[in-house]
């Protein structure tokens, strides 16, 4: 380590690491639908793909967790995005093929992809 | 690189390490990879989180939720429920906020919502053994700066600035420290730790060291810079082998970043640090001794003047801060000296950590802002005194120290309000006390601690502590006289006057205050050779009244020295020449026949 840069480089780095663990309002949150309904219905996938997805673009701002039954099992898998800021979208009826757009145009340019949220279901 | 969406952090401080955290740290790697989460969710090692009392603990993030007295068993249910399925195991959560089921965020919690934490900011969120994970939170972007952007004085007007006071005791303005050690002449200087923390219920420095080790060594090399050294020492104590191995880990790694070596960060700055292992003597503690044992001599301590700053190690100017000074010193430099002076009060700035022992919910550590009332640590962070009784006395600053009585629960802690009230803020130890703590035999307890400690070398100390803890033990015993008390206060006087170092000097301190606050206690056990407390044993009898004596015989079978005799429903009669004053009998009495007074 001989300069500034170098250790500017490596911290940054490293955030991106550490970005589970913060605690903050500017971080974009992606909640899949893991209980026994949502496994069944396919959410493992759907979690595997986003992450990939994430990890493919670099995210550093974005966390993929996952929480229980939301309720509406009929519709799962079911995902929620929060930006911060916004409303929560809720997609359902998820698989695999529909992440990369959900990551690409609600993530990353902020459009909902309105034709595979609830209300589009519903 | 693979997406982590979970990091599960185990905390390793000593507290949980002994309540088994490596088991569970093994438990949570196996469970994954049987899940198939091995992948995407990291297990990590931290440091101490703060709530030792209910250890082991267990923070998984995102969420942030926190898991309580977690064991290998439960594990399994963690991860299958929590980390596959999303749903946070309730029963382990820790739920002293008003609404459980919401309190799944660590910050959420009454333990933790009024805390402050700087010199524990690391503790409990990185992994202490991975300089990354340091460096992502801001590790050596301090030291950066300073060498870069900064010149020695700047650095230490900085610190002055901020108002930050040594942390071990005394409270010295650390800036003016360093300015003196700057101002001493000669090419050779040394920047040393004080981590020989001795003071009976104290652990604040012990986990900074287990946290967040680069911390230390980081403002070590600052503070180096500031006063033109290029070397120092850690003194730490041996029976820390946690923080030790962690030191040792984190030196190597600083070493291999080129945090610490020759031309750091390429500039002509060179600066490097050396552990030194002290070997259980709580004199070495005190700056002069600690100096002259890490010059491998018998550890003494020798008068003041010189100042450490003039004339220290190896006889060459030296500044020596305590860990928790050291532990503030980046967030210092990173975060500007007003945002530190905006904390805390007038003539105390910004936060200081306590290690919360005795009769209290939450034992553990607490890092809160100067100027916080006593209540409110006690009360609503500690989370009050275990099973309903009475809070009585707070021990501030171990066998230095000074007992804050109940009556002062409404005290800022700073430095001048405790002073203002007799006691002192010492380095952080607040040993809680209830209502069956005899305040004459606490006094004794740090007495017997300093008559062991005692080095020998001035007889104020050496004898005049052995004088005065052979009086509490006749006071104790029910043979104390008045005189006595006066006895007490006069040899507490010559001895605070007369000792060489801070060990001997401040001795008589727990006896003074407790003197001074709890008089009627003495004078109870000198003139009705009563404990009020019912703690001392001499001074104690059990009895049965025999109007409430069923004569079930329960007590006369657990007397351990069969002292109970009688016959079968009538009254039994306790003998007091054969009794122990053990307490069983009263404990085993479902008629509450026996009291003891």
């Amino acid at each position: 380590m001989k300069s500034l840069e170098e250790l500017k480089a490596l911290r940054e780095q490293m955030q991106s690491k550490m970005n589970v663990r913060k605690d903050d309002n500017e971080t974009i949150r992606v909640v899949v639908g893991m209980a026994t309904c949502g496994i069944a219905a396919g959410a493992r996938p759907v979690l595997n793909a986003f992450m990939e997805e994430v990890n493919k673009r670099g995210l550093n701002n974005v966390q993929v967790t996952q929480t229980g039954c939301i309720g509406v099992c009929r519709l799962e898998p079911i995902v929620e995005v929060f930006v911060p800021g916004q409303e929560k979208v809720t997609y359902v009826k998820m698989n695999a093929e529909k992440v990369p757009a959900i990551v690409a145009q609600h993530i990353v340019n902020k459009q909902v992809v309105t034709d595979y949220t609830i209300g589009a279901a519903e | 690189m693979n997406f982590v969406r979970a990091h599960v952090l185990v905390c390793t401080g000593t507290g949980c390490s002994s309540a088994g955290a490596e088991g569970i740290i093994s438990a949570f790697e196996d469970q994954l990879k049987k899940n198939g989460l091995d992948e995407e969710v990291r297990v990590v090692k931290t440091g101490c989180l703060g709530l030792c009392a209910k250890g082991p603990n267990v923070v998984v993030y995102p969420e942030g939720v926190y898991y309580n007295y977690v064991s290998a068993e439960d594990v399994p249910e963690i991860v299958e429920e929590h980390l596959l399925k999303g749903r946070p195991v309730t029963r382990l959560i820790h739920g002293d906020a008003e609404d459980a089921s919401k309190a799944t965020n660590l910050t959420d919690t009454a333990f933790y919502k009024d805390q402050v934490r700087i010199a524990l900011r690391n503790c409990g969120v990185i992994n202490p053994e991975d300089i990354d994970e340091y460096i992502a939170y801001d590790g050596y972007a301090a030291l950066a700066k300073v060498l870069t952007e900064m010149t020695p004085q700047q650095v230490i007007d900085e610190i002055k600035a901020s108002g930050l006071k040594g942390r071990g005791g005394a409270g010295f303005p650390t800036g003016l420290k360093w300015q003196f050690a700057a101002n001493s002449p000669g090419p050779v200087k040394y920047a040393c730790c004080n981590a020989d923390e001795g003071d009976p219920g104290a652990f604040m420095d012990r986990s900074v060291l287990e946290g967040d080790p680069h911390s230390v060594l980081e403002a070590m090399t600052i503070a180096g810079y500031a006063i033109g050294a290029t070397e120092g020492y850690i003194y730490v104590r041996a029976e820390y082998p946690i923080a030790v191995e962690r030191l040792k880990k984190a030196l190597e790694q600083s070493h291999e970043y080129g945090f610490l070596g020759k031309n750091i960060f390429g500039t002509d700055f060179s600066f490097d640090i050396g552990i030194r292992l002290g070997s259980g003597a709580f004199v070495c503690g005190e700056e002069t001794a600690l100096m002259v044992s890490i010059e491998g001599k018998r550890g003494e301590p020798r008068c003041r003047p010189p100042y450490p700053a003039v004339k220290g190690l190896f006889g060459k100017p030296t500044i020596l801060n305590n860990v928790e000074t050291y532990a503030n010193v980046c967030w210092i430099i990173n975060h500007g000296a007003e945002a530190y002076a905006a904390l805390g009060t007038e003539g105390s700035k910004g936060t200081k950590v306590f290690a919360l022992g005795g009769k209290i919910n939450n034992t553990g550590l607490v890092e809160i802002p100067m100027g916080t009332p006593l209540r409110q640590i006690i009360e609503e962070i500690g989370g009050g005194v275990p099973n309903g009784k009475k809070f009585k006395a707070v021990q501030t600053g171990g066998p230095s120290g000074a007992c804050i009585p109940a009556s002062q629960i409404d005290v800022p802690i700073d430095y001048e309000n405790l002073t203002r009230i007799g006691a002192m803020m010492g380095s952080g130890g607040m040993i809680v006390l209830d209502e069956d703590d005899c305040m004459v035999d606490i006094a004794k307890f740090f007495l017997q601690f300093t008559v062991d400690e005692s080095c020998g070398k001035c007889s104020p100390c050496r004898i005049g502590i052995k004088r005065m803890y052979d009086i509490l033990d006749r006071i104790t015993a029910g043979k104390g006289t008045l005189e006595d008390l006066d006895t007490l206060e006069e040899l507490a006087a010559h001895i605070k006057g007369n000792a060489l170092c801070g060990l001997g000097q401040t001795a008589p301190n727990p006896v003074l205050s407790t003197l001074k606050n709890f008089k009627d206690e003495y004078v109870a056990h000198v003139v009705e050779k009563r404990c009020p407390a019912g703690s001392c044993k001499a001074l104690l009898n059990y009895t049965i009244d025999p109007a409430k004596c069923k004569g079930c015989s329960a007590c006369s079978r657990v007397c351990p020295a069969d002292a109970i005799s009688g016959v079968v429903r009538s009254p039994f009669v306790i003998d007091q020449s054969k009794c122990i004053k053990c307490g069983s009998c009263m404990e085993k009495c479902k008629f509450g026949a026996i009291s003891k007074g």
